[in-house]
């Protein structure tokens, strides 16, 4: 089972590393390797798409390898995660377009705060359970 | 729901690594069943009941 185990996490680290070495390379690559207008610009989009797809599935194949309480801690916090992410999304999509706040809403800060809330999820479940 | 499987384990000679490695789960899940803080699936429930040599209703023992 600990094999089986590091295999999947391995998998899922190989591919959440190229994911964001594909990810640079589509964000700087039309700045400072090649001209923006290059057919390499879309390559790199593909290529970050399409790793983004494999890294999809190994956490899939690491998930399905967990145990029951596992699965329970991972899902709980998965719900609270999707409920934030809605919730605090489309709040902040709001204030944009009603210019409440002075920037535009950037994708990031989504993403840094779905990170953040699915992080303490998880600490607080796993404290729960042990 | 109360178990008996902290004292059932303790008397095969057992540590939690290795009732969860017989079992197919995690040493944090074997220690959240013993503290009663989870309650395991009837897979695991009769997994355990194999192990020990029980039925299930003598390891899992009902509030009511």
């Amino acid at each position: 089972m600990k094999e089986e185990r590091k295999k999947r996490i391995t998998q899922l680290a190989i591919w959440t590393w190229t994911w964001v070495a594909t990810l640079a390379l589509a964000t700087f690559g039309p700045e400072f390797i090649w001209t923006a207008d290059s057919p390499l610009t879309s390559v790199s989009i593909i290529l970050n798409f399409l790793n983004g797809a494999l890294m999809i599935w190994a956490n899939r194949n690491l998930y399905n390898h967990y145990d029951e309480l596992e699965r329970k801690i991972h899902l709980e916090a998965m719900a609270l995660t999707l409920g934030v992410a809605v919730i605090v999304g489309l709040t902040y999509s709001l204030l944009d377009q009603k210019n409440i706040i002075q920037s535009d809403a950037e994708i990031g800060v989504l993403v840094g705060i779905i990170g953040i809330t699915y992080g303490v999820a998880m600490g607080i479940n796993t404290k729960r359970y042990s | 729901m109360n178990n008996r499987v902290k004292e059932l384990r303790k008397g095969k000679g057992l540590t939690q690594e290795d009732l969860a490695e017989i079992i197919g789960v995690s040493r944090q899940t074997v220690n959240a069943i013993e503290k009663q803080k989870f309650d395991p699936s009837l897979n695991t429930a009769f997994k355990m009941a194999k192990l020990f040599e029980l039925p299930i209703e003598s390891i899992f023992l009902s509030e009511d």
